[in-house]
């Protein structure tokens, strides 16, 4: 067992993990945070996706004793009190439909945006698409979720 | 009564969005019961292989297993067989050959997945390295995978009781009639056609929570379920895990279902056997590795097909053979798919008086095939639709022209099928579709691709459908075990707010908002005053759940009929206490009023006045609450066309759909946004199926594709955006005139994108999933045969 002292959505978390523990299963089973969600098992896609230290983490393939020391922001954790321009663009363009992957597509689409944003890039339809490959979603065939990801950019 | 900014028509954005943005969803692997342990199941690896022991000593010494539970066990307690709840019988009268299929196979495994024990462990990571440690002895057998080897000589048998792997062979319409159709034709198109196997993949992987209270003999589940009250009326009926008032079933937020999660699998039942057995929570949730050997699969047909055309283009028959892979058991509703739900549609969008239909259900060492979106449907629309399209280029016609003189003009229309469309209107769809994807610009556009050397290629698919199965009498004389109406109940409370309690379960569907949506528009409320309630079944008196396209058609008519009731109740208790007649009374902007007068009562004052009981008619029950089961008189028909267009790179054989366009006619439309997101997703799995998509065995039976690293799933990059458009007529067989539209995207678009991919490359010989390699192949043959001439 590993002791990890880490930031989760703000707050100071100190815990004992095994080595093997991934960060998703830490977050859904020690902390409780099950918006972050398991839908596969080779990294593939992308529901799992949370901010480490700012940037996007598929956090099934990350080791929670790895991550001692940084800050972890989840989907929980991602709006201070109202909703985020990205979830509110979710909504309003119908981004979602089963909800499943939305969290790791929320948080991707705030990464690439702040990237963009950074980088003076323009965030069009097609780098979404592009920016959007480790994310599946079954349900929506990524029309709405575009749109929901170029709407934000104009509001973040 | 119109409540034009929430009610029927209004884009209403959806009440259920703020728990999934926010990470605040409940799925079922997010449930955690105290003195929960985790099961992992001990799977075959091989596709078809005896069972000799097993040797559970090694993981039962390790610290924290709690049991190794096998088969022998399980039906030794009388657990059941997992069965086929529609019965379809072959032409010749007999039953079909329904295997059985134990939810741990004792004797004999038939699949790689097919379970033989289960460890119940402290953790998950324990139970799973235990159930590595479990021994199974195994004596390898010769495997089938393909649904025509399994019916060859030499093929294994894989149940004693199905001689030469054959389920069923089966029949629809009139052989003789479709032969002389055939014989008089003046064309004859004829076509070997696939329906590639493809696995659902719902993005939330399957879960079971089951838990055993030992003192009231009560057991738990929380499933991953599209049908919680199915799912407990057969857990409890057939496989005899408890009888229904000591079972709850829940299913909370799913995600996803795309049929996979209909059936009742091995993993629930073994997960509720074993609670009882521990007096554990038992918790078991699926990875992606074991859902692809687990989840049942749809489509794997194979074809034969003749359709004949006098010198008009008129069709004059119709005749169709069909192998159907159902994999290695008999999953609930596998038997329906490739008869009931497929052949029915053989008539397609056209006037064809001489149709036959033969379909061979058969066994292979294969995961189970059931209803995948669409389930049946697609394959019937895929075979009609490349007929249509591959006859007009043999003949020099224009495709939508051979459709057009086909078409059927007049309702009801009786096919030769057994189905009666009752409403459409297809040249509307045809031409709403023609004219967004601007096919009088198609040649301008073709030429300019070809100057960037690619091959720009258009295609049709004129679909039609059949939703909302019924009625129960009549699906009832087909075969089906259960009956296939819906329920629902309306409760108004003392304050006036409002929850209905459906047996629709929603799993993306977006029901929270459009079942509200015509409450509030029929009581003239606020969206927010309207609640409802779904997937539990201590809080719901019944339900069928949500498959086929039923939950509009079906699940909103017996809201609609329960609210008829409420309605006249409310008429009542006013009349009474506003001393006036029924009807006169309107309801309108939250009160209930007298016409023309100013005498008016709240809303919540009916409401009160219901439950305080003080000032109601005479012999008037208090409360205000209603029930209803809605079974509909008939099917529901949606139609429409499709028009996709591609380039291919004929260096690569890449295909990009540059244009998607839809024209579709689903009757009344609740919440359009929620419809076109619905027409979006069938469409994402549509094109996945034309042009990624496909399960693959080795000829041992082993999977090939068994991750996303190997099949391929539709990524963003991978869709276009899609040009989504409706032309309505109004369903007459259900009091809001819907006719359902989950399905038509799967269904319509595949043969819309082969359609255009033969286009553009001028080879009508092209199977699905049309991969870079599939079209570069077609594109070098046509080089090969213009080079030979």
């Amino acid at each position: 067992m590993t002791k990890v002292k880490m930031t989760v959505n703000g707050k100071a978390v100190t815990r004992e993990v095994s080595g093997e523990t991934l960060l998703s299963e830490f977050l859904r089973e020690d902390l409780r945070l099950t918006g972050t969600h398991i839908g596969c098992d080779t990294s593939q896609c992308g529901a799992c996706v949370v901010h480490i230290d700012g940037k996007a983490v598929k956090s099934c393939t990350t080791l929670a004793a790895a991550t001692d020391g940084a800050e972890v922001t989840t989907i929980e954790g991602l709006a201070n009190g109202d909703l985020h321009p990205m979830q509110a663009a979710f909504k309003e363009h119908h981004g979602l439909q089963c909800g499943f992957c939305t969290p790791g597509m929320i948080m991707s689409g705030v990464d690439m945006v702040n990237r963009y944003k950074a980088e003076g890039r323009e965030v069009t339809a097609e780098a979404v698409r592009h920016e959007l490959e480790g994310n599946i979603c079954r349900c929506t065939g990524y029309h709405n979720i575009v749109k929901a990801v170029q709407d934000a950019a104009t509001k973040m | 009564m119109a409540n034009g900014a929430t009610g029927i028509g209004a884009r209403v954005k959806r009440k259920e969005d703020k728990r999934f943005i926010t990470g605040k969803g409940k799925y079922t692997d997010d449930v955690r019961m105290e003195n929960q342990a985790y099961a992992a199941f001990v799977r075959s690896p091989h596709a078809h292989a005896n069972v000799k022991s097993i040797d559970k000593s090694a993981a039962l010494a390790m610290e924290g297993v709690v049991d190794v539970l096998d088969g022998h066990q399980l039906t030794g307690d009388g657990i059941g067989n997992i069965i086929c709840g529609w019965a379809v019988a072959s032409k010749d009268g007999s039953p079909m050959n329904m295997g059985a299929w134990s939810a741990l196979a004792t004797q004999k495994v038939r699949y790689v997945g097919d379970a033989v024990a289960v460890v119940i462990a402290d953790t998950q990571a324990l139970a799973r390295i235990a159930a590595e440690a479990v021994e199974v002895e195994y004596e390898e057998l010769p495997a089938v995978v393909k649904a025509d080897k399994a019916l060859t000589k030499s093929a294994p048998e894989i149940h004693d009781n199905a001689p030469g792997n054959l389920i069923y062979n089966w029949e629809i319409g009139d052989a003789a009639k479709a032969d002389a159709g055939l014989a008089a034709a003046k064309h004859i198109t004829e076509m070997e056609i696939t329906n590639n196997r493809v696995s659902p993949n719902p993005m939330e992987p399957r879960s079971a929570v089951a838990t055993y209270d030992e003192a009231e003999e009560h057991y738990t589940l929380y499933t991953t379920s599209q049908n919680p009250h199915v799912a407990r009326l057969v857990l409890s009926a057939f496989y005899n895990v408890a009888p229904e008032h000591k079972l709850r079933v829940i299913a909370p937020d799913v995600g996803g279902g795309f049929g996979a999660k209909i059936y009742i699998y091995p993993e629930e039942i073994t997960c509720l056997w074993a609670s009882m057995k521990t007096n554990r929570s038992v918790k078991w949730t699926s990875d992606r590795s074991e859902a692809f050997i687990t989840d049942a699969h749809g489509r794997d047909h194979i074809s034969t097909a003749k359709m004949g055309f006098d010198e008009n283009g008129k069709i004059t028959g119709f005749k169709v053979d069909t192998i159907a892979n159902l994999g290695a058991y008999m999953s609930l509703f596998s038997s329906s798919v490739p008869t009931y739900l497929y052949a029915t549609l053989l008539s397609g969008q056209y006037d064809i008086q001489n149709l036959h239909a033969n379909v061979r259900a058969v066994y292979t060492n294969t995961v189970p095939v059931d209803a995948y979106r669409g389930a049946g449907r697609p394959e019937a629309c895929y075979l009609i639709e490349r007929m249509m399209e591959t006859a007009a280029r043999e003949m020099g016609m224009k495709p939508a022209e051979l459709r057009a003189r086909n078409f059927v003009r007049e309702f009801p229309h009786e096919t030769p099928v057994i189905m009666t469309y009752d409403s459409g209107d297809f040249d509307a769809n045809l031409a709403q579709a023609e004219e967004a994807a601007d096919v009088a610009g198609f040649p301008a556009r073709q030429a300019e691709a070809a100057k960037r050397g690619k091959l720009r290629g258009l295609g049709y698919s004129c679909y039609i459908e059949a939703c909302g199965i019924a009625p129960s009498a009549a699906v009832g004389g087909l075969g089906a075990g259960v009956g296939l109406w819906e329920s629902a109940e309306v409760r108004v409370n003392p304050v006036g707010t409002i929850e209905i309690l459906t047996g629709s379960h929603s799993h993306g569907q977006g029901h929270e908002t459009t079942f509200a949506q015509i409450v509030a528009e029929r009581f003239d409320l606020p969206l927010d005053n309207v609640a409802i309630v779904h997937g539990d079944t201590d809080k719901v008196q019944f339900g069928m759940g949500t498959y086929g396209s039923r939950s509009g058609a079906v699940g909103m008519s017996a809201i609609v009929k329960a609210m008829d009731k409420v309605e006249a109740k409310v008429r009542k208790i006013a009349a009474h206490q506003l001393e006036a007649s029924e009807d006169d009374i309107v309801i309108e902007g939250g009160e209930v009023k007298v016409a023309g007068t100013d005498k008016a009562l709240g809303w919540h004052e009916i409401g009160l006045a219901a439950y305080t009981a003080h000032n109601l008619p005479p012999e008037m029950e208090p409360g205000l609450k209603e029930s209803a089961f809605y079974d509909p008189s008939n099917f529901t028909f949606p139609a429409g066309c499709y028009i996709c267009e591609v380039e291919v790179d004929p260096d690569t054989g890449t295909t990009e759909v540059v244009q998607f366009t839809a024209s579709d006619d689903f009757g009344t439309i609740i919440n359009p946004m929620i419809v076109e997101g619905q027409v979006h997703g069938g469409l994402a799995q549509g094109i996945g199926q034309a042009m990624m998509e496909q399960v693959i065995y080795d000829d041992d039976g082993q999977l090939i594709t068994g991750s996303y690293m190997d099949y391929t799933m539709p990524r963003a990059a991978d869709l276009p955006f899609y040009s989504v458009h409706h032309a309505s007529t109004v369903c007459p067989g259900n009091p809001l005139g819907m006719k359902g539209c989950g399905e038509a995207g799967a269904i319509g678009s595949p043969p819309a994108v082969i359609n255009a991919i033969t286009d553009a490359i001028g080879n009508n010989n092209l199977s699905m999933p049309a991969t870079p390699q599939n079209v570069w192949n077609a594109l070098q043959a046509v080089t090969a045969s213009q080079a030979a001439e």
